[in-house]
């Protein structure tokens, strides 16, 4: 407690900019609203954190010598987090979007943790009910857990961490998250534990490096794929810290917003899930891999037919009616302009060419619309699965370009399969299918597809880029 | 000052409006939704200066300073992040 913000130009801007970002994010929830809705937001955001800089105690003081020097501080803390953020967030393609606001995400929890630390050290969480170290103590836990988690979840989206298998984890994360909860009521009660020697800003210290490392080990063994999930119940962890935090320095906006994307976030994570056809409880609790290792193992080797790019090309512009479905190969490789290049010159030679996006095509629900859409398709020509579903059986070719999962038939017939009931899409039914792919290898879950071995299939290897410019170069020859 | 019951109240309606605002959201905008909200609880950067502000001794500034820092990504990389996204969605309405 003891943070005063009680002007009355302070309080009604808090309450307009409450308002905006609310508004704005209502409004991000629509295709329609969606691009108006993040500018309210961040209208919202500036107008607070502006009103907030303006009001700060002590630090417009010109007059007395050196209290100046805080808002210095301040300034450069600023500057210090937005310049980077603002560099990486324009530069990175969109296809690694997904990590960065992973990290971004994580690094706000730091923020509520760090907090909730300046209060403790201050001894102004203690000031009040008890309510008040309570909810200090639990925000730190959370957005510190959901730090570490976040960091995890950036470095294995990032490629440069994969998914060890650390034999007797649950033990491990068992006595790690006894320590945690120990540490937590320490801070709760610092005045017991003097005993151990310990002073309460070493404690802080401990508790928060302990939580940060639950974190890491909470999310270590869970398998990239399931990262979106990941990422989204982070999101709404820390948005319910920095709701807690609000409370205990006293600020409505920090609470209402907090609490806000804490429900959202949670309502978020579980539709998520339900696109991917994964449950929120199957993500945490079991690994992806676990399952899907034993069904790699199973069935004999057996002969893909391949074809020459040049081929495919040629097969694909006498044909009338092709249907194309991306997947995450085409976003790894950056080919959205290419493949759009080809359609057009296609579209020229009369074929009709339609895009069958799956929800969960790329690397989160949505994703691959946001990188169709970069490469300028038209909207008119994206089709959603249950629009297009039924047309596979009329087209011509279906081209399958780095999609693996999302077109396997085992989700609709084989009850055995970790991908079963999964809603795919049906380019099997189409009369000719043209895969494009990088190897021979199984999809991100670590399941074979029956789809590449069928007789109607013609594989085309290679690099979605480098094969979908054979195909363009070979359209020209033509 | 909030008491207990007061902050109770807005955390429950508040809970509830967050539920509302994402129970019919398109799969499409799974991913700018949870970025646009990821950049709301940026919020956190009001709270982060309040106590770099108000901090004492070396520690509580230093700690204060990386809160500061961290709760500026958040706003800054959310932001930009959420508006890469939504651009796409330009003019794009279906049919």
């Amino acid at each position: 407690m003891g943070h005063s913000l009680t002007s009355f130009p302070l309080q009604a801007s808090y309450f307009i900019a409450t308002l905006l970002l609310v508004l704005g994010l209502k409004r991000m929830g629509s295709p329609r609203t969606a691009r108006n809705g993040i500018v309210w937001a961040g209208v919202g955001m500036l107008l607070a954190t502006v009103v907030t800089l303006a009001y700060l105690p002590g630090v417009w003081n010109f007059t007395e010598r050196g209290s100046w020097h805080r808002l210095v501080l301040i300034l450069i803390a600023l500057a210090a987090g937005a310049i980077p953020a603002w560099w990486s967030g324009r530069r990175v393609p969109l296809t690694e979007m997904p990590q960065m606001v992973a990290i971004y995400n994580g690094l706000g929890g730091g923020a509520a943790a760090a907090i909730a630390a300046v209060e403790i050290y201050s001894g102004r969480a203690y000031l009040g009910s008890l309510a008040f170290p309570v909810i200090a103590v639990t925000g730190a836990l959370i957005g510190t857990v959901a730090f570490g988690g976040s960091i995890v979840a950036f470095l294995k989206l990032q490629g440069w961490m994969g998914s060890p298998r650390i034999s007797g984890r649950h033990v491990i994360n068992g006595i790690l998250s006894l320590i945690v909860l120990l540490l937590t009521i320490a801070n709760i009660f610092p005045s017991w534990v003097p005993a151990f020697g310990l002073s309460i800003s070493s404690l802080v210290g401990v508790f928060l490096v302990t939580s940060l490392i639950l974190g890491i080990i909470v999310t270590l063994p869970i398998g990239g794929a399931d990262m979106p999930v990941v990422i989204s119940t982070y999101n709404a962890c820390i948005g319910l810290a920095v709701g807690f935090e609000g409370f205990v320095v006293q600020n409505p906006a920090m609470i209402i917003a907090g609490t806000i994307v804490g429900a959202a976030g949670t309502l978020l994570t579980i539709l998520m899930a339900k696109a991917m056809n994964r449950s929120f409880m199957n993500v945490w609790f079991s690994g992806f891999g676990d399952v899907a290792a034993v069904a790699a193992t199973g069935g004999p080797a057996r002969v893909m037919n391949s074809m020459d790019a040049r081929d495919a090309a040629a097969t694909m512009a006498y044909s009338e009616d092709i249907i194309v479905v991306p997947g995450y190969g085409l976003a790894v490789a950056q080919a959205q302009h290419k493949l759009w290049e080809l359609v057009q010159m296609l579209q020229k030679r009369g074929v009709k060419v339609r895009f069958a996006v799956h929800p969960v095509a790329g690397r989160m629900p949505g994703h691959m619309s946001v990188l169709l859409a970069e490469a300028g398709v038209p909207y008119d020509l994206i089709y959603d699965l249950e629009e297009i579903n039924s047309d596979f059986a009329n087209a011509d070719i279906s081209l399958v370009i780095g999609a693996n999962d999302v077109v396997n038939p085992a989700a609709r017939s084989d009850k055995s399969s970790p991908i079963y009931g999964m809603p795919i899409l049906n380019a099997d039914q189409a009369k000719q299918v043209l895969v494009i792919k990088r190897g021979t290898g199984a999809g991100f879950s670590g399941i074979q597809n029956e789809l590449f071995f069928g007789a109607n299939t013609h594989m085309v290897f290679g690099d979605a880029q480098d094969v979908i410019a054979k195909m363009i170069s070979g359209l020209k020859e033509l | 000052m909030m008491t207990g019951f007061v902050a109770l109240y807005i955390f429950l309606m508040a809970a509830i409006a967050g539920y509302e605002i994402v129970a019919r959201v398109p799969v499409i905008l799974h991913t700018p939704l949870m970025s646009g909200s990821n950049f709301v609880h940026g919020i956190v950067l009001v709270g982060a200066m309040m106590v770099l502000a108000e901090a004492q001794g070396s520690l509580q500034v230093s700690v204060g300073f990386v809160g500061v820092v961290m709760a500026t990504s958040n706003v800054v990389g959310g932001y930009v992040s959420t508006e890469r996204m939504l651009e796409m969605f330009h003019g794009k309405e279906k049919k």
